[in-house]
């Protein structure tokens, strides 16, 4: 018998394996959806099988701040993550948040700022245009990839939310909600995870708000439904899932910080001469790479970002 | 074969498992996104059980009275000293490629990697005095030489402790059972120095 090679199949096209192990929940769901729907209620659980289906985003611009790098695969950044809301192991997040579902989503925006509110994320998001960063992300352990982020910039954000000239600093918030994210049922880390920027650090061109990866809508276990990017700093610093955005006139304490802080401070700005004091930041290694590079100080972003951190002593304020 | 014989070579096989999925791992490129730190995470996890499941030998023998289960107290030694050899070499050649500058720095600077060479060195020792003939050759000597393993113990969990960023729970499972397994020689070596009542 001739056996065929498959004809090249879109990647879109594929069912993703997650999904296709849940088939027959999903013909369950439906049948449950098509009664549910004769009888008026919302087949929600249909939509929630289809929460990590892959969607590719329409109109998103190439950025002149990308890095001409080679990218890491799709697989090496979705399925190797730190999130301990969905578990510590690197695959953990990938296997125990296929079934979260990052909608509905609001952004609570409080504090120092002109009026604070609940935003739906869409209303939120809705005037700003999609650009892809291709952005290298050095994780405080010591490895790094090469990744493309779809998002704008959250200065555009910030000037519309127009904080008062009191605020200073800029704290973000992950969901708090053991039921969804597993992880939060053994106090790792102080739930919800916080982090904070100082207000021109938020500012900067550089940093990201994130809705995409590789020009579709973000997986889960990368942040969905937004997150935060800032590719100068450790990659701990890009808070993920977030819920909350406050302006104050206080430094915040980050997660990290408030567990170690003689290990994690507020700032993380990548720096190979300030080591972890557990072990050396001097090398890392880049996934897909078999020898270890030096690392950049500011992870290569310095040109752009050095002059903001003028006079400070990066060694006291890791 | 006995029914022992049996036994001893099914927990030999499954102790060879994990070096064998690494090893179909790394022929079919299966290692995570940061293969080196698998294998280091993975030799070494294996290495810390097996020489803690050696360690339970001895009580395991004198509560259940079964004394043949000491024939797999080498076996198992030896097999820690394994995995303690692969996750060494990792470091050496995967991880810095023979840096040797590099991790001379490390050895130095960095308490994890200087407690955990150390159970390295100490288990080298005992690897070494492992044979029949050594045994029978350092005679009296050979137990107190190969006391040296309650230490190993002590400075491999030690090394794993230092090496976890925020989430304990498995040293700590890792530092009861050693706590549990030293517990009971020092609660013998105890009831043995004292006087016996009527």
């Amino acid at each position: 018998m001739l056996i065929k090679k498959p004809a090249d199949i879109p990647y879109s096209e594929v069912t993703p394996r997650g999904l296709y192990l849940r088939r027959r929940e999903f013909i369950q769901a439906a049948a449950a959806g098509a009664i549910g729907g004769a009888i008026g209620l919302s087949p929600l659980a249909i939509e929630g099988l289809h929460a990590q289906a892959r969607t590719k985003l329409p109109n998103v611009r190439k950025s002149p701040l990308s890095t001409s790098e080679t990218v890491n695969s799709y697989d090496d950044a979705t399925g190797y993550n730190n999130f301990y809301e969905f578990g510590t192991d690197k695959a953990d997040p990938k296997a125990n948040a296929q079934r979260f579902v990052p909608k509905p989503w609001t952004i609570k925006v409080e504090g120092m700022v002109k009026s604070p509110a609940t935003i739906d994320l869409d209303t939120l998001i809705k005037p700003f245009a999609l650009e892809e960063r291709i952005y290298r992300m050095r994780c405080v352990e010591g490895w790094s990839m090469v990744i493309p982020w779809v998002g704008f910039p959250l200065a555009d954000l910030i000037k519309r939310l127009e904080p008062q000239p009191s605020a200073k600093f800029v704290e973000f918030t992950t969901l708090l909600d053991p039921s969804r994210m597993p992880g939060q049922r053994y106090p790792v880390l102080q739930w919800p995870y916080v982090e904070g920027l100082r207000l021109d650090e938020a500012l900067h061109p550089l940093t990201l708000m994130v809705t995409g990866i590789y020009g579709e809508t973000l997986p889960n276990q990368n942040g969905a439904p937004i997150r935060l990017v800032i590719p100068w700093k450790y990659g701990f610093k890009g808070i993920k899932s977030i819920v909350r955005m406050r302006f104050t006139d206080k430094q915040p304490r980050g997660s990290w910080e408030v567990s170690q802080a003689r290990e994690y401070g507020f700032y993380a700005n990548v720096n190979p001469t300030v080591d972890h004091p557990r072990w050396s930041q001097a090398t890392e290694r880049r996934l897909g790479e078999f020898r270890r590079r030096k690392t950049e100080m500011f992870n290569g972003y310095g040109e752009q970002v050095a002059s903001l951190y003028t006079g400070l002593d990066l060694r006291k304020n890791y | 074969m006995t029914r022992f014989g049996v036994f001893k070579s099914a927990i030999f096989a499954a102790a060879l498992v994990p070096a064998a999925a690494l090893a179909y791992g790394f022929y079919t490129n299966d290692l995570t996104a940061n293969p080196i730190d698998y294998i280091t995470d993975t030799t070494g996890y294996t290495a810390l059980s097996l020489l803690l499941l050696s360690l339970s030998i001895t009580p395991l023998r004198r509560l259940t009275g079964r004394n043949e289960l000491i024939r797999l107290r080498r076996m198992l030694g030896l097999l820690a000293f394994f995995y303690a050899c692969l996750h060494v070499s990792t470091w050496l050649v995967l991880d810095w490629f023979f840096d040797f500058a590099s991790m001379a720095a490390d050895i130095v600077e960095r308490p994890f990697i200087t407690i955990g060479m150390l159970t390295f060195v100490l288990l080298i020792p005992l690897a070494a005095t492992s044979t029949t003939g050594m045994i029978r050759r350092l005679g009296k000597r050979w137990q107190q030489l190969h006391r040296l393993v309650y230490l190993a113990g002590l400075t491999a969990v030690i090394h794993f402790w230092w090496v976890v960023k925020a989430d304990f729970r498995e040293p700590r499972l890792f530092a009861l059972a050693l706590s549990v397994l030293l517990g009971f020689r020092a609660w013998w070596m105890l009831r043995s120095r004292l006087p016996l009542r009527s």
